[in-house]
């Protein structure tokens, strides 16, 4: 397991996304309300775009979210659950804040 | 009786012993399963290949049974009471519960062996393994699974190929109509369909590794990877070597309490032959598992058959079935364009549903299957043609969720007797809804027809209405979302409140919608300050207000669609939408526009839009005013302007009506003497006429009557609500209207026109803006780690001689 730093933390702004290409994989990193990170698969499996980090960060009953921009389907930041159609999920990656970086694993 | 061993680790063996947990059960409880891992969803197992986890997949295991994982049941020794495991175990029972579910089934072809089959984890990942070196690969068998096997196989990057017996696809759930239209969609992903063929041989080399697979018609389909989905076989082989009752063609033989021919045995699931069925469904499944448990515990539960209607979504397109599959009449909608076939089975008086069929649009199937075996409450043709049913009464014996039973006298009992107030509470209450999913909307219009007034909380936020925000921000002078949300709301928001009072904001103050926090309040499209396509990229509409625009300005256009290669198209609006721009590309093609004195055209905004124009009596033989004139100064002096849902206008220059004002929020008319002004059209899916509000306005009434009418409206609608909709629940409506607006009821009018003034006097064009501030411009790269990099899933064919997307699945 090898942490990849991406962006400073300051580059995601707060409650939102940002997308990052590591390894060929398309990450996106959200940054929630309590400052901490959250890193999804960019795929929205419902659309089959690459767009889920530019989608509205929120919450569900506390649990962190973020919103497809193309269909609002729901996926929680935490377990990558579609909270919407809990049968469809998208991988969720490791991410933290080290040295004021971002950074992701794979 | 103390002791109850499972064979088998399958969902039905994990609804059993949560449903002993639930009850209580006090005994042992041994589950002996062949797989590594305790029971998973099956349902969902190709979700394992796009990025869910076996984990994810997993059921818990509830506490207190023991599990005895990766070990198989060789024997069943009914006389002493125990079972034997392969590694020579031995496991006492009392009672025994199999629920060895199914085993696909391979056809004894030559070279089978060197084929995959579909219905483990280690199946999946033995396939994706072998895909990593092929380029193509066949599933032999075009029903449910296999289609849902090809997609897998089309995901992982294969070309793919489809090989049916049957002349058509789906034949268990749709007819020769049906398979036609659906074959097309799937052809038009680019699979092959390989329909009224068998399978002859798997072909491989020397090494053995696969090159191919013979049809029985002798064709040679090259692939390296060979997956058989052709139906699944009962495992029943234990119960078979131990004496119990077993079907002609495979099954547990079982009573209607699960107990099979031996008193202390039971089985469940896809090995049981219920009724003489055996059920490859996993709702009929869990029913066997919970009627079992009852009985074990002393119940006297029993399973009475299930519905095995169907509806999924498989590459895409929904298919569904529900009820017979023929009838003495029947009645098809069929739209071989928008590739939509919908038949239903009636009786010969037309009057009773039997059953449907429906492809690429299963609407019919939330609406119409509580009805199978009942008097249709109208045509059928009618039902098929305006599609939505939304008008029906159903009985209270309808089926409205058959997944879990639950009829429609039971929901709306549950909804008069506990309060409940909306779909969430009748899910936790009632089940329906919790499984598939398809009866969520029934279940809607049976909240409303039950007279529950819906909550006008905005969402789990808020519990105001949009017009109750807007006078807390305006009245409080409220300017951050978190404030507001602090001080009025809980949790932190979400794509429902969050744009809403993004937009509050913008009407109120005007400032730019990418400014400090309110940058995390905006939908994608407000975000980009572009419309999202399909495929990810944006759309640039520029302003063109009333459809005028100089050749220079038109030649700008051409030219910066032809250096970025966007796809250029007019639009129903009278101007020019460039689709097909990454977003990286945003702030390069608009810093061209902006600099050819091109402004925002809010395309993505709920914001005003266009104010078409006719020609008018410039040029126009029948003209009476300027009409160009007036929807220039119209178009300039709203835009920007954020609004409750977009703004539409038009302005005709005389009662022939060329610029459709009539269907537009706000449309002028001109006569000899003035303008009449109309409000509250609509085109879209509903449309309406504007209505008459005042005639023969002087140019300058007309435009304080446009500004309180607009100001009126942000004020009060509620989110997403077209002016049409608004006027309609204006209590009083137009007359009201008149009154609040030009006779000044309400003394708010000084308000109204003080909120515009601000309006017209704050506006900036948002673009320019952005290209002025390196912090917004940050956020426009598609990758925060490599900002030059282009989106690599982006991808472009050719269509008469313009680019369109091509999506990766
Ligand atoms: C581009 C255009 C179609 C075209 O190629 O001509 C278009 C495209 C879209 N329309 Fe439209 N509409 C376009 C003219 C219209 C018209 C005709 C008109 O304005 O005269 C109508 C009927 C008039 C009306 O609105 O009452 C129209 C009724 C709709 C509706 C239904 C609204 C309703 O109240 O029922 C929607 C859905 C919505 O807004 O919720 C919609 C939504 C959309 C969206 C925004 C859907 C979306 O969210 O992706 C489309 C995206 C635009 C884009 O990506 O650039 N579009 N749409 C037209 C852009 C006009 C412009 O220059 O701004
Ligand atoms: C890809 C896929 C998609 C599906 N999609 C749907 C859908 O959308 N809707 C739907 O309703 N159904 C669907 N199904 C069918 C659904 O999964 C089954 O109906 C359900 O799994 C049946 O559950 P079961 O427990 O009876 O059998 P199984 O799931 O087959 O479980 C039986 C278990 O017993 C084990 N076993 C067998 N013999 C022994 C032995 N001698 N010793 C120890 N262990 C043994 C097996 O290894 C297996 O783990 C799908 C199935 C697949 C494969
Ligand atoms: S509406 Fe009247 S003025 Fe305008 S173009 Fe049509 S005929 Fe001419
Ligand atoms: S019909 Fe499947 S959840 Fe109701």
């Amino acid at each position: 397991m090898s942490w990849v730093p991406v962006c400073d933390y300051h580059a995601i702004p707060p409650e939102r996304g940002v997308c990052a290409l590591v390894d060929g994989v398309q990450v996106a990193i959200f940054r929630t309300y309590d400052g901490g990170v959250h890193a999804l698969d960019n795929l929205d499996p419902f659309s089959g775009a690459y767009v889920l980090s530019r989608g509205i960060v929120g919450t569900r009953k506390g649990e962190p979210t973020v919103a497809s921009p193309l269909h609002k389907q729901v996926f929680s930041l935490v377990s990558g659950v579609c909270l919407d159609q809990d049968d469809v999920t998208v991988a969720v990656y490791r991410a933290r804040v080290a040295g004021g970086r971002v950074e992701v694993s794979v | 009786m103390n002791k109850i061993v499972v064979v088998g680790y399958g969902p039905a063996a994990h609804r059993f012993v949560e449903t002993l947990a639930r009850k209580g059960f006090a005994g042992a409880v041994t589950v002996i399963g062949e797989e590594p891992r305790p029971a998973y969803d099956r349902v969902a197992l190709t979700s394992y290949l796009s990025g869910a986890s076996a984990e994810d997949l997993t059921y818990p295991v509830p506490g207190g049974v023991v599990t005895r994982l990766g070990t198989r049941v060789t024997a069943v020794d009914r006389r002493a009471r125990h079972v034997v495991t392969a590694d020579g175990g031995v496991e006492p029972y009392d009672v025994l519960v199999l629920a060895t579910g199914s085993a696909p089934f391979v056809p004894p072809v030559p070279g089978a062996g060197h084929a995959f089959v579909y219905r483990t984890i280690e199946d999946l990942d033995a396939i994706r393994a072998a895909a990593k070196d092929a380029a193509e690969g066949v599933v032999v068998g075009g029903g449910l699974l296999g289609l849902e096997a090809a997609d897998a196989l089309r995901g992982l990057g294969l070309r793919t190929h489809i090989v049916e017996l049957s002349p058509w696809l789906m034949p268990r759930q749709v007819d020769e109509g049906g398979g036609a239209v659906l074959r097309s969609h799937i052809e038009g992903l680019g699979l092959s369909v390989h329909a009224g063929a068998g399978v002859e041989e798997v072909v491989a080399d020397g090494g053995g590794r696969v090159t191919g697979l013979r049809t029985s018609g002798g064709t040679l389909i090259e692939a390296q990877v060979v997956v058989f989905s052709a139906g699944v076989r009962p495992r029943d082989e234990l119960a078979r070597a131990c004496g119990l009752e077993v079907g002609e063609r495979g099954g547990v033989v079982v009573d209607p309490g699960m107990r099979t021919s031996d008193p202390h045995v039971y089985a469940i699931g896809e090995c049981a032959l219920a009724g003489g069925t055996v059920y490859g469904l996993v709702g009929p499944c869990n029913t066997m598992a919970e009627v079992a448990a009852d009985r074990i515990t002393g119940g006297t539960a029993v399973f009475e058959g299930a519905d095995l209607s169907t509806k999924l979504k498989l590459l895409g397109v929904e298919v569904a079935q529900f009820g017979a599959m023929s009838g003495a009449l029947d009645v098809t909608y069929m739209d071989p364009v928008a590739g939509v076939y919908k038949k239903l089975f009636v009786s010969d008086d037309a009057g009773t549903l039997l059953g449907g069929i429906c492809v690429g649009d299963a609407g019919p199937y939330s609406t119409l299957r509580p009805y199978v075996g009942k008097r249709l409450p109208a045509s059928p043709s009618d039902l098929l043609f305006s599609g939505s049913g939304a008008a029906l009464d159903l009985p209270d014996d309808a089926q409205v969720c058959s997944c879990n039973n639950v009829g429609a006298g039971e929901i709306r009992a549950a909804v008069a007797d506990r309060g409940l107030r909306d779909v969430a509470a009748v899910k936790a209450c009632t089940g329906a809804g919790t499984t598939c999913g398809s009866c969520v909307p029934m279940l809607k219009q049976l909240l409303e027809k039950s007279g529950v007034e819906v909550s006008r909380a905005l969402c789990e936020h808020f519990t105001h209405s949009r017009a109750e925000l807007f006078d807390i921000v305006r009245v409080r002078g409220v300017t951050t979302f978190s404030e507001l949300i602090a001080r009025h709301g809980q949790g932190r928001g979400c794509d429902i409140c969050k744009p809403v009072v993004a937009s509050i904001l913008a009407s109120l103050h005007n400032g730019h919608v990418l400014e400090g926090e309110r940058a995390a309040l905006q939908d994608t499209n407000d975000a980009f300050l572009a419309n999202i396509q399909k495929n990810g990229t944006y759309s640039v509409v520029p302003r063109i207000p009333g459809g005028e625009i100089t050749p220079d300005k038109l030649i700008v256009i051409g030219e910066v669609a032809r250096d970025f290669g966007l796809y250029t198209k007019i639009t129903g609006g009278q101007r020019i939408d460039l689709f097909g721009a990454r977003v990286e590309q945003l702030p390069e093609i608009w810093r061209r526009l902006v600099d050819a004195g091109f402004e925002s055209g809010h395309a993505y905004g709920k914001a005003l839009r266009t104010v078409k124009s006719c020609v008018g009596s410039t040029w126009c033989r029948y003209g009476v005013q300027d009409s160009v004139g007036l929807a220039i100064a119209l178009e300039l002096r709203y835009r920007g302007l954020r609004s409750p849902h977009k703004l539409k206008s038009a302005v005709s220059g005389c009662a022939r009506e060329c610029a459709e004002a009539r269907s537009k929020d706000f449309g002028v008319i001109a006569t000899e003497q003035g303008w009449n002004l109309y409000v509250g059209g609509n085109g879209g899916f509903r449309p309406r006429h504007a209505d008459l509000l005042a005639t023969d306005l002087t140019t300058d009434e007309l435009i304080r009557t446009i500004d309180r009418f607009l100001m009126f409206y942000i004020r009060t609608a509620d989110r997403l609500q077209r002016t049409s909709a608004w006027l309609e629940s204006l209590d009083g409506g137009l007359g009201r209207l008149r009154e609040v607006i030009m006779e000044d009821s309400l003394g708010i009018c000084a308000d109204l026109d003080a909120q515009m003034e601000h309006h017209i006097a704050t506006y900036a064009d948002e673009w320019r803006a952005t290209l002025d501030d390196p912090d917004k411009l940050a956020r426009f790269v598609s990758f925060v780690n490599a900002p030059g990099v282009p989106d690599p899933s982006i991808v472009f064919s050719a269509e008469r001689g313009q680019i369109r997307p091509v999506m990766a699945r």
